[in-house]
Parts: C-alpha cells; structure tokens; sequence
C-alpha cells in the first residue's frame, strides 16, 4: 500500500525506472514529438490553416463595407426577406456578417477561385459552420476576422450557426453557393 | 477544543474528529449536486433526441445551462474539496489546520452553488456555462459563482495548511505519500484556475451591474483559463484516486515514485496550457501563440497522462503477479476482482479515459484538426469521456470504498453496486461515441432543434445525424438510470444502511511509517519487463491513436483551401 504511505526512500527522484516505464516513456517521446511535427508542418505544407489576420471593427464600419458590397454585386434575392445572394468577383474581399438570428448576405462563390472571407458579429458571439464540409470557424464580435478560402467543390453549401446566441439560435441557418 | 483521531478497523486509516466531518459534508454536497445534475441530464437527453424533443427551447437552454454548471463545477469541486482534506489529514495522520475557516469555505460553496442555480431557473440566465460577454445573465449568476470560487479557494488554503502543520508535528517520516502528491498538484492547479475565474468572473458581474464593459475576445482567452484548467483539476484528481485505489484494493505500489510524481509534476507545468483548445477557431489569436499553447508545450502534458495511463495498470499488473497470477500476459488481469465496485470504476475509467478522452482531446486540441470539430457535438462527447467517465466514474468508485471506511455504513445492495460501474460507464462509452459520430457529422452542441423548424433555409443533416442523435438519447437515458443507482445505493447507505463500528478513538494521533523498501520486481513478468500485459495494451492504445489521427489529417485535407 505505498501509494498512500510515505516512499521509503526519502528522495524519491532516486528511485530507479522500470524498463517497461523507461521504453514506453521513449516511445510516447517520440510520439509527441511526431503531434508536434505535424501540427507545426502543416502550417508549411497543408491547405488548411485558419487564418489569423484580424482587426478590430465596430458594427456601423463592418456594415458599410458589407453594403457596398451588395449594392455592386447583388444577383437575386432570396426568401421572403429577400436577402440578398451576391456574387463577387474572383479574389475580392466579401463580406459576412452574423447577427440575432441570421447571416447576410448570401454569398455566391466559384469553385477553385480564391476569395478574402471577412466574418464579423453584429452583437453576440456566433458560429460559423459550414455544412457539410463541416468546416467550424468562431465569430467574435468587435473583430473582423479575414479568412482566404478556396472552395473545391460546388453546390449548395449551409451555413449553421453552431454557438448558442440565445433564444433563436436555432433558427439561424442561411445558405452559401459555389458555383 | 482537543479533538480525538479514530482509527478504522477495517482500512487502518486514521480519522481526525473535524476532517472526517468536513470530508463526510463536502462530498454529501458534491452527491447532491450529482442527483440534481443528472436529473437536469433527462431533460437534456430526451430535447436532443429529434423524435421527442421534450423541453421548449426556452427551458432546454436553462436547463443546459444548470446542468453544465451543477456538474462540472458544483459536484466536481464539493468532492474534490473532500478528497483534498482526505489526502492531506487522513493519509498525513494530522489535524485539518483551522477547521472553523474550512466550515467558512463550505458554507460559502452551498450558498455560492445555490444561488448561481436559483438565478437559473428564475429564467433570465440562459447563458450556458461559458456565459460568453456581451450575453449577460442576472448579476446573481456571477456573484454565486464568485461566492463559490471563493469558498473552493478557502478549500485548497486549509489544505496547505495542513500540509505545514503535519510537517511541523512530524506526522509523517520522508517525503509525502504519492497520493498526497498527487492531491497537492490538484490543489495547486485549482489556485490557477479559481485566480483566473476571479480575473473574469468578477469583471463579467460589474459589467452585469453595468458599472464596466468586458472585450469578448478577452472573456474567452481568460474565462478558458477557468473553464478549461477546472477539468485538469478533475484529471489530476481522479489519476491520484486512481493510485489510491490500486493501494488499497490491490495493494500496489507505484511502479517507479520517480516516473509517477515527475507526471505530476509535468501537469502543474503544462495542463493548464489546453484552455488554449478552445480558442483555435477564434480570430486575433496568432498561430505561435495557438501551437505553443494547445501543444500543451510540445505535447508535455500529454506525455504525462501517457505515462500515468501505463504505471497505474502496470502497478495493478505486478502487484497481481506477485499474487501469483503470472499466467500468459493478462492472467492478472482476468483474475482482477471485478466484483469489487471500486476497484471496476477505476478500471472503466481509466481505459474510457485513454481512449475515448484522451485521444480526441489530442484531435480537438490540434490546431488544423479543431476546424472540423470546433462547436460540434464532438465536443460533449469528448468532455463526457473525460469528466464523467475519467473524474465522475473514478469519484463514485472511490466512494463505495468510503461509504463502510469513512461513513461507517454497509453498502445497502452489494450486488446492484457490483453492477452500477460497468451500466454507468459502458453506456457512457457508448453515449461519448455517437456524440463524437453525430459531432463528426458536423451536429451543433447547444442546439434546440437540428430540424431547423421555421427557419426559411432549414439545412437538412444526413439521416445518419439523425440516428446517431437519438442513439444519444439512448445512450444517455442507460447512463441515467446508472448514475439513479449510485444516488440510491450512496444515499440509501447513509440514510439506513446498517451502522458499522467506528473503531476507538484516542486523542493523540499516530504517526505513518514509511513503506517497506519495494523488492526487486524483476522476477516477475515476462520478457524482461516487470509488467508486459500492462505493456500490450498501451501497444493498442498507441496504434488505435495513430490510425484515428491520420485518419483525421487525411479528412480535413480533402476540405476547402484555407489559409
């Protein structure tokens, strides 16, 4: 019953390693070296990396900006809202805002084309999950946070918010389209 | 106010009069807080489930709310709390240094935990448990909380305390037992993180007072170093019960004291580093500042569950061979009393939480990986893993040890508790895996209603999300009915469980002697390794974790170009 009583050598930094102990701490070493590696390399030479490039916004600026946007490049309108379905052009800055309890505006991408997705909240933190791709970025408010994105696949693409934002949370889902 | 120390005739442990007490107390509190979490859990389970969807949204979120909170911080701390006391004044054989300041600490948790949960149900504080700024609760939310952080700080301070006083009275020869050690890291790691709630709480309750404003981004950062650190506290705490267990059950020693405590030790340094996790989808954060952190430092932490995943079955593995049974690779293992409650939940726990817990804390944890995971129901199932299969199950184990030892009473039905760890936690393996199928599937956490009902551009999740979530349900209601009979088997046995004999009481303690020196255990085992079994199934638990890993790697690089 040792573990509950005191070692009995003083200095238990002493007591000797077990070669089981001794190889298994080797290879989990190794193993956590390789975690390591992987996560570090990726950044090097995988395709998905998020993106840290932020800035500070208030909603009025972010909203401007998203406006402009839509003025110029606004195909249809969808819904009985009528939320605008924009299409900008192939490697613009578009704009994305989350709000209680919907995205604006819809966006239309092209597969392969790379674009600067400009995410911000209007108020409380909300999620940004694209489905089904299953691609889950956090939307902080008073932050503008630019992700480049490249879609691979086109189709139609859901849009989930998946942070609670209170009572309406789960009605707030929108669409994306890659074209 | 001399106060009297019993010794217990059946463990041999030592009960100082006003420890014994404040332990019976706190973990009375941390059961009670069980029961009611794991009511709230129905009502959870049975929303989530798409064919019943039970609760309104209003009370969904309310109740998710409280249950988060009552589980994770209320039951979880009361116990802890409990077993630091135990750790410090029954294995150390010393007085509980100022037991009037602890009573303080106590009160202050029951009033701190009541009224956080009666702010909750009055309605207005929907906020779940990360109450992320600018949604704000009623500035009672945060005051109980902060009543209770404090109330937990007066806990950890009577601990030290004891700790000095049982040096200075000699209580004990050498260096402290290994599950005091263990209990010490606990308590340091829970300074940092009661410290941190302060640094957040407190600003959250002015700015519900309208008195300040709070950055979002800033609550995140700081509130995970609460959030995420108060589970390394469970990890650290149900490891140093996991030894416990091994001793008094099995009578193992630890492996190496070397190995064990610098584990402990590689904790205090690098856990409380993970908060980090939960910030990877988050912007302003830069990509040095997320690998250093969720790395855990270069994995160091992770090392160190590693490692106490393999000294606590290979300290079982040789103190069952020195027994005799040497047989092939698992003799020990077929022939481990598994009958015996405790010694089952710590078993359960220990290979649920290597294997369901660790490894997807490890996917979730890494940068990249956390794009497909972040939010999703992955979430829960991995934190279900880890704190209800890792620290709940381990907490009820060591309790059945506790009800005729500590509580001086016989178990009121020996053959449902014999039962109760595997229906509790092989239903929880099997509610944490549909959780991570449906999360992989892209299902949101905290979510009323996957249906989208009403929504005008409702996404509709493949039929398989649909399965897997009322396998939840499933899952959930099996581990339910577990965890009603723990409740009724540890209150029914205070309450009218036969009373045992407490044993004669002295007023002078007597102090612990050290353990006999370990004899070489060389000549047990097999292929020079003292304990091969043990060896094996770490081998599996290695290979299961490289294949899901890459499996991950090789999903996310078919995902959209992000950069």
């Amino acid at each position: 019953m040792s573990a509950i009583l005191p070692p009995a050598d003083r200095l238990w930094y002493k007591h000797p390693i077990d070669r089981v102990e001794g190889t298994w701490i080797a290879i989990a070493l190794i193993w956590c070296i390789i975690l390591f590696a992987m996560m570090t390399g990726w950044h090097v030479w995988g395709k998905q990396n998020l993106s840290t490039e932020t800035y500070r916004s208030t909603p009025a600026q972010f909203m401007a900006k998203a406006q402009a946007m839509v003025d110029k490049y606004t195909v249809r309108t969808e819904t009985e809202e009528k939320i605008p379905v924009v299409a900008p052009p192939a490697g613009s800055d578009v704009y994305l805002l989350a709000r209680l309890w919907s995205f604006w505006p819809i966006l239309e991408l092209e597969k392969d084309k790379t674009y600067r997705l400009h995410l911000t909240s209007m108020d409380y933190n909300h999620g940004f999950s694209l489905q089904p791709a299953n691609i889950n970025i956090q939307i902080v408010p008073g932050f503008e946070h630019v992700v480049t994105v490249t879609p691979n696949e086109s189709g139609t693409y859901s849009l989930v918010c998946n942070e609670y934002c209170g009572l309406g949370h789960h009605r707030m889902v929108s669409r994306l389209y890659v074209k | 106010m001399a106060t009297t120390y019993r010794t217990c005739p059946r463990s041999g442990l030592q009960f100082e009069r006003d420890a014994e007490r404040l332990i019976k107390f706190n973990i009375v509190a941390g059961v009670l807080w069980l029961a009611f979490g794991g009511l709230l859990a129905i009502g959870v389970v049975l929303t989530r489930w798409p064919a019943i969807r039970w609760l309104e949204a209003h009370t969904f979120y309310m109740v998710l709310t409280a249950h988060g909170l009552d589980m994770l911080i209320f039951w979880l701390m009361f116990f802890e709390v409990a077993f630091l006391y135990f750790c410090a004044s029954v294995l150390l054989r010393c007085r509980i240094a100022t037991p009037k300041i602890a009573w303080l600490g106590f009160a202050l948790m029951v009033i701190g935990s009541v009224l956080n949960n009666v702010t909750v149900f009055r309605g207005g504080s929907s906020v779940m448990m990360t109450s992320y700024v600018p949604m704000m609760a009623e500035p009672n939310f945060y005051l109980g909380i902060i009543l209770f952080a404090v109330g937990a700080l007066i806990g950890c301070a009577v601990f030290f305390g004891t700790l000095v006083v049982a040096q200075r009275e000699k209580t004990y020869e050498g260096s402290m037992p290994l599950v005091t050690f263990g209990g010490l890291t606990a308590a340091i790691i829970m300074v940092f993180t009661l410290l941190s709630g302060a640094f957040i709480i407190i600003p959250a309750w002015l700015m519900s007072l309208g008195l300040m404003t709070v950055d979002p981004l800033i609550y995140r950062t700081v509130w995970w170093a609460l959030g995420h650190s108060s589970q390394q506290v469970n990890v650290a705490m149900h490891v140093t019960i996991w030894y416990f267990v091994a001793a008094v059950v099995l009578g193992a020693k630890p492996m190496s004291e070397r190995v064990s405590r610098v584990a402990f030790f590689l904790y205090i340094l690098f856990l409380q580093l993970a908060a980090a996790h939960h910030l990877l989808g988050d912007p302003g954060l830069s990509t040095a500042w997320k690998i250093t952190n969720t790395s855990y430092f270069m994995y160091l932490a992770v090392l160190a569950s590693m490692l106490h995943g393999l000294t606590v079955p290979g300290a079982m593995e040789v103190a069952q061979r020195q027994k005799g049974f040497t047989k092939g690779l698992f003799e020990w293992l077929r022939k481990a009393p598994w009958s015996n409650p405790s010694f089952s939940s710590v078993f359960i726990s220990l290979i649920g939480f290597g294997f369901l817990g660790g490894i997807t804390g490890v996917m979730m944890g890494t940068e990249q990986l956390n794009l497909i995971i972040h939010n999703t129901i992955y979430v829960p199932g991995h934190f279900h893993a880890t704190v209800v299969i890792g620290t709940t199950l381990t907490f009820m184990g060591v309790t059945y040890y506790l009800i005729p030892v500590l509580f001086r009473r016989e178990l009121i039905a020996p053959t449902l508790a014999r039962w109760q760890p595997y229906i509790f936690g092989l239903s929880m393996y099997f509610l944490c895996l549909v959780m991570m199928g449906a999360g992989t599937l892209g299902v949101s956490r905290r979510h009323w209603d996957m249906a989208f009902q009403g929504a005008a551009m409702a996404y509709e999740w493949p039929g398989a999300a649909y399965l897997m979530m009322a396998l939840v349900g499933v899952g959930g209601i099996a581990a339910i009915i577990g965890g009603v009979i723990f409740i009724y088997i540890m209150l029914g046995s205070l309450l009218w469980g036969r009373k045992l004999e407490a044993g004669t009481a002295r007023p002078t303690f007597t102090p612990v002697g050290r353990a006999s020196p370990s004899m070489a255990a060389q000549t047990y085992g097999s292929i020079g390794f003292t304990a091969p079994g043990t060896f094996a199934l770490a081998m599996v638990f290695l290979v299961a974790f490289v294949v899901y890993y890459f499996i991950n790697w090789k999903y996310l690089s078919t995902l959209w170009g992000l950069s």
